[in-house]
């Protein structure tokens, strides 16, 4: 018995090493094998799902393929345009739109960039096979495109479309000749990833790891780094333990409990920016009577919808302390919100302040409402999806129930939760929005906007809100094509639908990285993490 | 012996038939796939095309039905959050978790069966108390906790070992491995080491149990009276007759192995199928679960049945495919 286990375990032993000998035809090396002064590994929340640019509309896919390719207007920090792949642009006209074209921008390949590309990016752009959310709905505008030389694009639009450069800030351009035949299996296998940014592609193994390496003739100049591997860790002590242990130089989404611990070591440095993200409460309005989960007291269905009522909102939203919630549930790494976005982006009125805390004025309100002894609902909320969501839901549930409403909490994953709330399922709707577009006109379209699939309007207002005043008033803006009159005209409108609570804005949340002594990380407001703003200090 | 054969295959078949429902119409209950992968800001065209794109506009019966008929020529769809086919996203990220089973089994199973054995034959010395409380704590730890400290440990303050990830891969008949190399090893080791915790304390008990049971029967003490060496009697004798349980065991185990490996690689960042299927399941990517558990279920076929004809090479008594009443 045992001589046979020997014999085996001989055999598998050589047999090994020998097929080791002869198969070890492919090694792949791990960056941090070969590390020279100038590789740097990046630890990620999320994970890649893809390197095509056209395939998922998703922020981790989009701040990564951002190193590879590149739009025709970029964003920097602060999510104000900058010029990209084109220099400059105007409206010619209120239905076209002439773009100039940055020149001497060379492909990965060495093929020279030209106008050719856009056009085929623009149609390629609504036709990716089995793309789950594509970017189809920025390109729809554009209903013809000129090319009037190799360096300069004009397109015409069906409507006035004043929000054609943020569109295009979202769209990544592709090669026309590497593209026309290649598949999202040929960018992801990095044979169509070819693009005209500041690093190249070399490796993708998708929910693992993604290795850049440095595109030495780029236009913008020189990077610091040869080789940047970025590993996706999204378990959030597997991350900083990452860290800590030297095998990343720098991550991103730092876990709020390792913030503060993090931060009086020297050996790294947190940066932090707010972000365009807002946590805000959605009130079921769109039944007569009793919204899901909301009744009286005694259980019975109310008469009328009592989040219809402007005093009802207006109390649920002075119940909340939100100072509390940013030092107590945050630790400080937010900031209450009075509108959509945070007052440095376009579009916010410098007026509007968050809604002061006043429980007694609360209780007045309701009782002025005809609800003196308040009624019963439930908070609902998903508990993976947005930073501390879970315990933002509870602590809103203890602040409301100090009003004399009877509140119970149920929060959820989010694969559950978004499906059952777009459903209009829930009364009480705990949610999150990011405003990629960085100005709060398009947030309140989507948001507050009433409900109108055909036009577009209020795709995600799941309170289905509806003030007929405010929407004349956003549909005038959203058409105005002076930059100028039109901030006036949103934030005439923001401030209307806020002093109205159309919905209830908690706070925006901070987005924190963390980095290794002697290195230092440009902070966004979009919350993506680019290898380009992680520069060494001297 | 081939009744038996095709038996079992029938069995498996009916198996994975109802396994693949279930996943199907579990997926449809919890929610909306498009809801988690569509960007908010995108309009109601857009959702309407990605709806029709992934094929959730069509009632999930005629959904299962396409899957069927794709299942039948080996296409299991493809992954809604990456696009490529979902067996091969499933078989590209296997030899990392199989890796790291095997490696956990093989430390659980060459310290888990000496030590059980020896705290079996010296139940009351030092020594076998001693390995008796460390199986203790081997499986009343959880696993999370302990790969946590294991990072804080040897990577974090001792710097010995990297914290996450997979080290150089090596082919080893065209199938990528790590354990070739010593970056590779040193990647796999607290994984390893952390993955097989639970299953070698068991082992330790099972083996100690077993011991104690097979010393005080008869043919023992005749090989001992016949003369034979004590290496022999233990070695060979008692060896023999206690594996069999044992084996079965580890059958059972190491499918399990393979299933809470989720958590060390996890923990670990290690780029196997248990860290897919795990965000799989928040992102309600129906293609790859389903793919996922076809491969797993398919995998515990294949490793039953190789511990059923193991079984009976040890045991000469046991015939496959007999009834249990016995033999004729």
């Amino acid at each position: 018995m045992i001589r046979t286990m020997m014999l085996f375990g001989m055999t598998l032993l050589i047999s090994l090493s020998v097929s080791a000998q002869t198969g070890a035809t492919s090694t792949t090396k791990n960056a941090t094998s070969t590390t020279k002064a100038r590789d740097i590994s990046i630890g990620l929340q999320a994970a890649i799902t893809s390197m095509d640019p056209h395939y998922h509309n998703v922020g981790p896919n989009n701040a990564m393929l951002r190193h590879v390719f590149e739009t025709l207007v970029k964003t920097d920090d602060n999510q104000k345009f900058t010029p990209g792949l084109a220099l400059s642009w105007r409206a010619i006209n209120d239905l076209t739109w002439e773009f100039k074209l940055r020149q001497n921008v060379r492909w990965h390949d060495g093929s020279p960039f030209t106008a050719e590309d856009i056009a085929f990016t623009l149609k390629r752009v609504p036709n990716v096979p089995n793309s789950p959310s594509s970017f189809a709905t920025f390109t729809r505008a554009i209903v013809d495109i000129k090319i009037i030389n190799p360096h300069t694009i004009q397109f015409s639009t069906a409507t006035p479309h004043v929000l054609l450069p943020s569109d295009l800030s979202t769209v990544m351009i592709v090669s026309k000749k590497i593209g026309e035949k290649a598949t999202t299996e040929d960018y992801n296998a990095g044979r169509a990833a070819i693009g005209t940014g500041a690093y190249k592609f070399q490796e993708y193994s998708p929910n693992q790891r993604v290795v850049l390496k440095a595109n030495y003739g780029y236009w913008g100049g020189e990077e610091p780094w040869d080789v940047v591997t970025f590993k996706m860790l999204t378990n959030p002590a597997a991350r900083v333990a990452a860290l800590l242990s030297g095998d990343v130089q720098m991550i991103e989404t730092v876990p709020t409990a390792d913030i503060a611990k993090l931060s009086k070591d020297p050996k790294y440095n947190i940066v932090d920016k707010i972000s365009n993200r807002v946590i805000y409460v959605h009130l079921n309005q769109s039944t007569e009577k009793s919204p899901p989960f909301v009744f009286a007291k005694d259980g019975k269905q109310l008469d009328k919808n009592p989040f219809r009522d402007v005093r009802v909102r207006r109390a649920l939203s002075m119940a909340i302390n939100r100072d509390a919630i940013v030092s107590r549930v945050m630790e400080g790494k937010a900031q209450s919100a009075a509108q959509l976005l945070p007052t440095i982006f376009y579009g916010t009125s410098k007026k509007l302040t968050p809604m002061k805390f006043d429980a007694e004025g609360a209780k007045k309100l309701l009782a002025e409402a005809g609800y003196p002894n308040g009624f019963a609902m439930t908070i609902h909320g998903p508990n993976n999806r947005y930073i501390n969501d879970a315990n933002i839901a509870q602590a809103l549930a203890q602040m409301v129930s100090r009003i004399g409403i009877d509140v119970k909490v149920e929060t959820m994953p989010s694969a559950v939760y978004f499906t059952r709330a777009t459903k209009l399922e829930f009364g009480y709707m705990l949610l999150g929005w990011g405003t990629e577009s960085g100005e709060q006109g398009s947030a309140m379209r989507s948001l507050l906007a009433t409900f109108d699939a055909a036009k577009g309007m209020g795709v995600t207002n799941r309170g289905r809100y509806t003030n007929p005043a405010f929407d004349k008033l956003l549909a005038e803006a959203l058409v105005t094509m002076d930059d100028k009159k039109r901030e006036v005209a949103i934030i005439r409108a923001a401030e209307m639908v806020m002093d109205d609570v159309g919905l209830i804005p908690l706070h925006y949340e901070v987005s924190t990285w963390a980095a290794a002594k002697g290195l230092k990380y440009t902070a966004r407001t979009d919350q993506y993490t680019l290898a380009m703003g992680l520069k060494p200090i001297k | 012996m081939f009744t038996y054969f095709i038996h079992r295959l029938t069995q498996s078949g009916v198996v994975l038939l109802v396994m693949s429902l279930i996943v199907f119409l579990g997926v449809f209950a919890i929610g909306n796939p498009v809801e988690m992968l569509i960007n908010p800001q995108a309009d109601e065209v857009e959702r309407a095309r990605a709806t029709i794109a992934l094929g959730l506009d069509k009632p999930i019966i005629e959904q299962y039905w396409i899957f069927l008929k794709g299942a039948v020529t080996g296409d299991l769809g493809k992954s809604f959050v990456y696009g490529t086919s979902a067996l091969d996203l499933i078989m590209s990220k296997m030899p990392a978790t199989l890796e790291l089973a095997f490696s956990a089994m093989v430390i659980a199973v060459l310290f888990g069966i000496p030590l059980g054995m020896i705290a079996g034959l010296k139940p009351d010395s030092l020594i076998g108390r001693s390995i008796m409380a460390i199986s203790i704590i081997g499986f009343s730890l959880p696993t999370f906790w302990v790969g946590l400290i294991l990072i804080m440990f040897f990577a974090v303050q001792l710097g010995w070992l990297p914290s996450n990830g997979r080290g150089e891969t090596t082919l080893l008949f065209g199938i990528p491995v790590s354990f070739l190399s010593a970056d590779g090893l040193s990647h796999l080791m607290m994984p390893a080491l952390n993955l097989a915790l639970f299953k070698l304390s068991l082992l330790i008990r099972l083996t100690r149990a077993q011991v104690r049971e097979t010393i005080l029967q008869d043919y023992i003490k005749f090989a001992r009276a016949k003369g034979l060496s004590n290496t022999r009697v233990i070695g060979v004798h008692m060896l023999k007759n206690i594996m069999i349980p044992i084996v079965t065991v580890i059958g059972l185990e190491f499918g399990s192995v393979i299933a809470f490996a989720i958590v060390t690689e996890s923990i670990f960042a290690w780029p196997g199928t248990g860290k897919l299927l795990i965000d799989s399941i928040n992102q309600l990517d129906r293609p790859v679960i389903v793919a996922y558990l076809m491969v797993i279920v398919t995998l515990f076929v294949f490793i039953n049945f190789a511990v059923d004809i193991i079984y009976s090479w040890l045991d000469p008594r046991v015939r496959l495919g007999t009834t249990a009443g016995g033999g004729h």
